[in-house]
């Protein structure tokens, strides 16, 4: 039997997740990560495919690009084109994730285990 | 009267719907090998029904003996558990486990972007796997505690043996911890962020 785990080659790899810069309507640069929250800006728009609505929709409130994949059953990288469009048209907001340096800020830090305290 | 949507959208439920206020988020990541509990983790501590995302990979086959030399594709699909925990009205934390199995590994730079650390899930009985783990964090500079799950009939090490054996630094917390336990899932989280904290404590001019 073949072993497919032996084609891999882990060093040279298509690789995943990457952050995907785009960007919006007004030209600022806008990143898409697994953590990005995206918000629509409309209820809609008749020049849509099922899949932008369906995002649209979904997005009345901030939901994750994760969230959204896993809710559409779409791969990451599908809906991160997706959203590329519906950015393009200004037809949603994306609010990017606290950027984190190699040490974290303590303020950030403080407001997570005060927010794991309440758990 | 039937009250189904018959149209019903894709997307939360009501009592998953983060407020607006939602500004941003950061995450979390759980790594370890198959079965140690990853999965367990996140739903323990999750305020939503843990969910999968998943990313369809082609990348061409090496060391393939094809035909003619016709480049070969090969496309596999991998799947991530991620949970949530909303820390105030502005942020909340996404937690994401991720296989630590060697073939995964090309997936890990997006994911550990921006990553505020990693939980190291250690199954004493399959030490190998989380050492490739451990060496894979450091070398990427993600800081991570490291949580042994007991299972039954495992071995049982004190700490300072595991550490010793895993050649962990001193300053890493190394601690007991049942996935299955929401209190112990949350010390979990909590040891990583107190850590991160004595970290930042000590290098007051980060990168
Ligand atoms: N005794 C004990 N059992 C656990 C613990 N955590 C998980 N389990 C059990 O171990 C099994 C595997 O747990 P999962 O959470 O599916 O592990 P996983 O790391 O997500 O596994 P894969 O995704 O398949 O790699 C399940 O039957 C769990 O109930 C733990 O802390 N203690
Ligand atoms: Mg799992």
């Amino acid at each position: 039997m073949s072993k497919p785990e032996r084609a891999w080659d882990p060093g040279n790899p298509d690789r995943l997740y990457i952050l995907t810069s785009t960007s919006d309507g007004t030209g600022k640069e806008v990143r898409i990560d697994l953590v990005t929250l995206i918000v629509s800006r409309t209820e809609g728009d008749p020049g849509l495919q099922p899949e932008h609505c369906a995002i649209a929709r979904m997005c009345d409130y901030p939901l994750s690009v994760a969230e959204i994949s896993a809710y559409l059953t779409l791969p990451v990288s599908t809906v991160t084109v997706l959203l590329k469009d519906l950015l393009s048209r200004e037809l949603v907001e994306a609010r990017p994730p606290v950027p984190v340096a190699t040490v974290p800020d303590t303020r950030l830090l403080e407001a997570v285990m005060h927010g794991l305290q309440n758990l | 009267m039937d009250y189904r949507i018959s149209d019903s959208p894709a997307g939360p439920r009501r009592e998953d719907i983060l407020p607006a206020t939602t500004a941003a988020a950061v995450k979390v990541v759980i790594v370890g090998g198959f079965g140690v509990g990853k999965t367990t983790l996140v739903g323990t501590v999750s305020e939503i029904r843990p969910l999968t995302t998943e990313e369809t990979m082609t990348q061409a086959g090496v060391g393939v003996d094809d035909l003619a030399g016709i480049e070969q594709k090969i496309e596999t699909t991998v799947a991530m558990d991620f949970g949530r925990i909303s820390i105030n009205e502005q942020l909340v934390l996404y937690l994401f486990g991720t296989p630590g199995q060697e073939r995964f590994w090309f997936l890990w730079d997006g994911l550990f972007e921006g990553a505020l650390g990693a939980v190291v899930l250690l199954d004493t009985r399959r030490l190998e796997v989380s050492y490739e783990v451990v060496d894979l964090l450091e070398e990427r500079g993600v800081p991570f505690v490291v949580a042994v799950n007991s299972f039954p009939g495992a071995p049982v090490h004190p700490m300072p043996e595991l550490r010793a054996a895993m050649d962990l630094p001193d300053e890493v917390p190394v601690f007991p911890c049942d996935a299955r336990d929401r209190i112990s899932c949350r010390d979990a989280l909590m040891t990583l962020m107190r850590y991160l904290y004595t970290l930042a404590n000590r290098s007051p001019e980060p990168r």
